[in-house]
């Protein structure tokens, strides 16, 4: 009988505790409010995971790793499985085994952090079911250290949520940033939640418009209010919201009237004059 | 406040970076990496994002400058950074031909995000190699309308000239479609 239930009563951090202890080999599927992830594991070792967001084909992680460009990626031949066409790049020596055992590996891992994001949706685990065409971790990994970093991450979370308590504020960039910005680098993922900074904009709606979970917004947006990129506008001062329709963040622009965006033209145009 | 968002597009290594910085009264933030792709060798460090730098006009108006990845394995973040964007300038890099065709391509994938208008900074005019911008025009086939600028990227006069350049073509496309 599968195991099934909900995230809310049984954490990802207690059910991989569960098939790391009792062996199991099978996968186990959840099915988020927001996301879906998939992970397989043989006598307890994880040797499979997949999210609907992270490319997790053989394809999907030689582009993610720079092996080859997306066009280069769309030309090649989806009739094969992931394996076949593993053993094709190997034997052409265009991938070294290792190569790609540490590619599998990595992405494996990259999924399983991005599943404890997941505090909600269904989850089942399907006794001796395991994806065959897919590439599977080579050697199996451990559970013991992905579940220690699901604790720390949980109380990380925890900790987040404690400092941003509430995802319905607005951000904007702080007025002295300059004083804490050197030697700042931002990850893509920053960047993204960068370029819709803007005070008609909640962290929710910034999330959003970025696909990313509560963890991942909270994380980065506590990251930059540490360095004094951004600062949080109370929710008392707050203009109506704007998002459109489909509840994408709107971005930064906003001009009333042409009167309003001339002005601000002319007002440049004088500033870069003097 | 209000805020006011340019981007600041281009091939790799044309200069955009500089550009911002060059301008921008905070240090600017980028996210610098090693280059590891021989096509990318030619510059040590690459833009792996974007550059962010800003400018506050005065207490009720900040221009942010928004500097576009220059690989186009990025090209992902361009529709983001173009929405809402006042205008747009494209940095070619005279003195490299190679780049022309992507400076072309740049330019097209930014006119089909939003009509904004936008200049082209012919940049490393002080490099002996550069093409001058008349001819930068003719090899990117820009039209007589679009102003084909000279640039150094860490000259602030020239910098601030392709600012007010652009601005100016903001206020001569509402007057045409005021007009119009």
């Amino acid at each position: 009988m599968a195991l099934k239930g909900n995230l809310h009563d049984f954490s990802i951090t207690q059910l991989l505790n569960l098939i790391h202890l009792a062996r199991k080999t099978g996968t186990l599927a959840i099915d988020g409010k927001r996301s879906a992830a998939r992970a397989s594991f043989r006598e307890g070792k994880l040797v499979f995971a997949q999210t609907d967001t992270l490319d997790s084909r053989l394809v999907g992680m030689l582009v993610k790793v720079g092996k080859i460009t997306p066009d280069q990626g769309k030309k090649i031949p989806t009739n094969k499985t992931d394996r076949d066409l593993a053993n094709l790049l190997v034997q052409a020596g265009l991938l070294t085994k290792t190569e790609l055992d540490q590619m599998v590996r990595n992405n494996v891992k990259d999924v399983v952090d991005r599943m404890f994001a997941l505090t909600d949706g269904l989850f089942r685990f399907e006794p001796n079911v395991l994806p065959e065409d897919r590439l599977w971790a080579e050697p199996p990994i451990n559970l013991d250290g992905i579940i220690m970093e699901g604790t720390r991450r949980l109380k990380e979370s925890e900790r987040l949520q404690e400092e941003i308590p509430n995802l319905e504020v607005t951000l904007r960039f702080t007025d002295r940033p300059d004083a804490k910005l050197r030697n700042v680098n931002l990850s893509v993922d920053e960047w993204r939640v960068v370029s819709y900074i803007n005070p008609k904009n909640t962290i929710r709606q910034i999330a959003q418009a970025n696909s990313m979970s509560d963890l991942q917004i909270r994380k980065i947006v506590y990251a930059m209010l540490q360095a004094g990129l951004v600062e949080v506008v109370q929710p008392a001062a707050l203009p109506a919201p704007a998002a459109v329709p489909g509840g994408r963040a709107a971005p930064p622009k906003a001009f009333a009237s042409n009167e309003e965006k001339r002005s601000v033209v002319n007002k440049l145009i004088s500033f870069f004059n003097r | 406040m209000q805020t006011v968002k340019m981007v600041v597009t281009g091939p790799f290594a044309a200069g955009k970076t500089e550009f911002i910085r060059t301008i921008s009264e905070i240090d600017v933030v980028s996210t610098e990496r090693k280059i590891t792709s021989d096509a990318e060798r030619i510059k040590d460090a690459t833009t792996v994002a974007m550059d962010f730098g800003r400018i506050t006009v005065d207490e009720e108006l900040v221009l942010y400058l928004f500097g576009t990845p220059g690989q186009k394995r990025f090209d992902f973040m361009w529709e983001i950074l173009s929405e809402g964007m006042l205008g747009f300038i494209v940095i070619v890099d005279s003195s490299r031909p190679e780049t022309f065709r992507e400076a072309r391509g740049i330019l097209d994938t930014f006119r089909g995000y939003a009509e904004t208008p936008y200049v082209i900074a012919a940049n490393k005019q002080d490099h002996e190699d550069a093409w001058s911008p008349d001819d930068l025009r003719i090899a990117l086939k820009i039209s007589k309308e679009i102003k084909v600028l000279p640039c150094v990227a860490n000259d602030k006069d020239l910098v601030k000239g392709v600012l007010l350049e652009l601005l100016y073509s903001i206020l001569e496309t509402m007057d045409l479609e005021g007009a119009g």
